[in-house]
């Protein structure tokens, strides 16, 4: 096991490089003069300049690639220009928020996802079986961005039951976590939790009707130790499968969230960086993301190996 | 072949006793009956055969005595005697008591009747676990004493295995081992040997006969293969298209086949002792169950029927010491 997580991490070493060149061609892949870009339409001629010297674009361009690897060896991702701080700096001051809500999010999305998908499969062909479905298809066509707005206006602005920004860290402050949390997450775990139920259904009837189910109930057991015990072991194969995917819809979705919560995360950043063409700020956010991504791939490709014991990872 | 004990605890009450059972499934929504008026005894430490072509209602049969037909499935009239309580009034939570504890099953698909996620040990374990008062650690020792009186080498070592590290034949015993774990008064064994190759199959039935003479238990085998029944069973009831065609022990069964049905079966069984070039099919195919001829079921196939044949349900009659046929000119074959 160790071995093979040891294989992975380098097996992600070209995979990063790749995505760096990407992220590194972002700039030169701009119509025009990314400086003048950069600086908008009120930037004088010599802020445009100083843009220009900042971000090294007057140097050829293997000069330009050169020094970006090298400073990104270091961790050194360049300056925002937007806040003026370092972008590693700043992405790592925002990340642990970014990670909590989609931890969170993640586990509403199972919870439910799992709930309504094994209640629908065993009440199938029923008017429970029809609801769920009816609530799964509101979660994969409802836009998170809409939602979001919604829950805000009933529960913020009628109820006044929670605040419409914010965020609080939930070690020091659980309380205000659930408070400021709960609205994002939900609205990031809609379109997870819909498809997250349909597959739990059908992989659920599938797995009713296998022949080592009709083996557990000979045996005598109860339909709750049967369901519960040899059905979802099974079925939480192609769940495991899922959250990977999950996960990366959870960090996309977080740009359009966070920003409508005024959440201070990686999400807000980085949407508030494409709007301003702070690209530096895009470029190390994209490069963060995507080694955040694969390392979460990681481990969920050896929680996959540790579920389904005909999967061996060790070779 | 038939042990002389056997006819000790005939002379009781059954162990099993299967009485006019109708089992019905709902289909694109029409009802039709797949077993329609069953019957059939098991004495204690008895091996039933019961034999019939695919379809004829033999598995239905099988899982209704464990209370397992599929959710379209249900039993419409009859009465499943188990140690003299019917089975179908007893409540759900009495009847899974018996399941695994008194009556044991294995099934015909021994490569998917395993759970791939657990190991065969957790398996067998949970089984005793749950019916007896047993710790852990003794419902472990009892699973390797299990695994190795079916005939898993290193009985110890493949506890912990998982059932995609073992055969077919292998994944088969330890579903014996399974079924036999509590120590059942009955196994039913849904062509236990069915998906297997012939010589693992030989192998299986042994040891099948070894453990139940040991167990004391009673069996019904279901195949349908005549070799299987000459091999193993006491008494026989050949099944056509959900209802019981002839029932007679072993012997007088193979010799004196009342029923063409069971003539025909016997004829198209290739034997050691026969010339194989003479091997002789039943023309034509067993009725659809949804619209079944009316009368003897097997008339359209038959070719000794006569007009009354196609009228009314032949009863079954009498054609010698406890060999009966549901043919009304059995008493002319079988003279
Ligand atoms: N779940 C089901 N739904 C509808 N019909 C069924 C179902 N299971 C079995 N049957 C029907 O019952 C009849 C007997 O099946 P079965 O007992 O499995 O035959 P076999 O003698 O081969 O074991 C078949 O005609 C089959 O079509
Ligand atoms: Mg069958």
């Amino acid at each position: 096991m160790a071995r093979y997580a040891l294989k992975r991490l380098v097996q992600m070493i070209p995979l990063l490089l790749a995505v760096s060149l990407i992220a590194f061609a972002l700039i030169k892949l701009v119509p025009g003069d990314p400086a003048v870009v950069m600086g908008g339409s009120n930037a004088t001629p010599a802020e445009i300049e100083a843009i220009r010297r900042n971000l090294g674009l007057d140097r050829p361009l293997h000069v330009q690639l050169f020094s970006f690897y090298a400073a990104l060896f270091q961790g050194d991702l360049g300056r925002s220009l937007l806040l003026g701080q370092p972008v590693t700096e700043a992405l790592l001051e925002r990340a642990p928020v970014t990670l909590w809500i989609a931890f969170y999010s993640l586990v509403l999305t199972i919870v439910l996802g799992m709930a309504t998908g094994i209640v629908a499969a065993l009440r199938h062909n029923t008017i429970v079986d029809q609801l769920v479905s009816v609530f799964a298809l509101l979660g994969v066509s409802i836009p998170n961005f809409w939602l979001g707005l919604m829950m805000i206006v009933l529960f913020s602005v009628h109820l006044g039951w929670l605040p419409t920004s914010g965020y609080a860290d939930p070690l020091a402050d659980p309380v205000g976590f659930l408070r400021t949390a709960t609205m994002p997450a939900v609205a990031l775990a809609m379109l997870q939790t819909g498809l997250l139920t349909r597959i739990v259904r059908s992989t659920m009837l599938d797995v009713l009707g296998q022949d080592y189910i009709r083996t557990a109930r000979a045996k005598g057991l109860p339909e709750a130790r049967v369901v519960l015990r040899h059905a979802l072991a099974n079925v939480m194969i192609p769940v495991i499968t899922m959250i990977g995917l999950i996960l990366s819809v959870l960090l996309s979705g977080s740009i359009i969230v966070e920003t409508i919560f005024s959440v201070p995360g990686i999400g807000s950043l980085l949407g508030n960086a494409i709007l301003r063409r702070d690209y530096p700020m895009i470029q190390g956010g994209l490069l963060f993301v995507a080694a955040t991504l694969m390392l979460l791939n990681l481990v969920v490709d050896l929680l996959y190996a540790a579920f389904d014991p005909r999967v061996r990872v060790d070779r | 072949m038939t042990p002389p004990l056997l006819s000790a605890p005939l002379l009781s009450a059954p162990l099993l006793s299967v009485r006019d059972l109708t089992v019905t499934f709902r289909a694109e929504g029409r009802t039709q009956a797949a077993v329609d008026r069953v019957g059939f005894d098991v004495a204690a430490g008895e091996v039933l055969g019961i034999v019939g072509e695919s379809g004829s209602g033999k598995s239905v049969t099988a899982l209704a005595v464990m209370g397992l037909l599929p959710a379209n499935g249900r039993v419409a009239s009859g009465e499943i005697l188990f140690e003299g309580t019917d089975l179908l009034r007893l409540p759900a939570r009495k009847m899974r008591d018996l399941r695994g504890r008194r009556i044991g099953m294995i099934f015909q698909e021994p490569m998917t009747s395993l759970n791939p996620v657990f190991t065969i040990g957790d398996q067998i374990v949970e089984t005793i676990v749950h019916h007896e008062r047993l710790g852990r650690r003794a419902a472990r020792e009892r699973a390797v004493d299990m695994l190795a009186r079916v005939g898993i080498p290193s009985a110890r070592r493949r506890l912990d295995d998982y059932p995609h590290q073992m055969s077919g034949g292998m994944r088969q015993r330890v579903m014996i081992a399974m079924a036999l774990a509590c120590s059942p008064r009955l196994l039913l064994a849904d062509e236990p040997t069915t998906a297997l190759d012939v010589t693992i199959q030989a192998q299986l039935l042994d040891l099948l006969n070894d453990l139940r003479r040991e167990f004391g238990m009673a069996v019904v085998v279901i195949t349908h293969n005549m070799g299987v029944i000459a091999e193993f069973a006491d008494r026989v009831a050949v099944f056509y298209a959900g209802r019981v065609a002839e029932e007679a022990p072993v012997e007088p069964l193979f010799d004196r086949p009342a029923h063409p049905y069971t003539r025909g079966l016997l004829a198209s069984t290739p034997r050691l002792d026969a010339d194989a070039e003479r091997l002789v099919t039943i023309p034509g195919a067993m009725p659809n169950i949804a619209a079944p001829p009316p009368g003897c079921r097997f008339a359209p196939r038959c070719g000794v029927k006569v007009e009354a044949c196609e009228a009314d349900r032949p009863p079954l009659v009498a054609v010698g010491d406890g060999h009966r046929a549901a043919c009304i000119r059995a008493g002319e074959a079988a003279a």
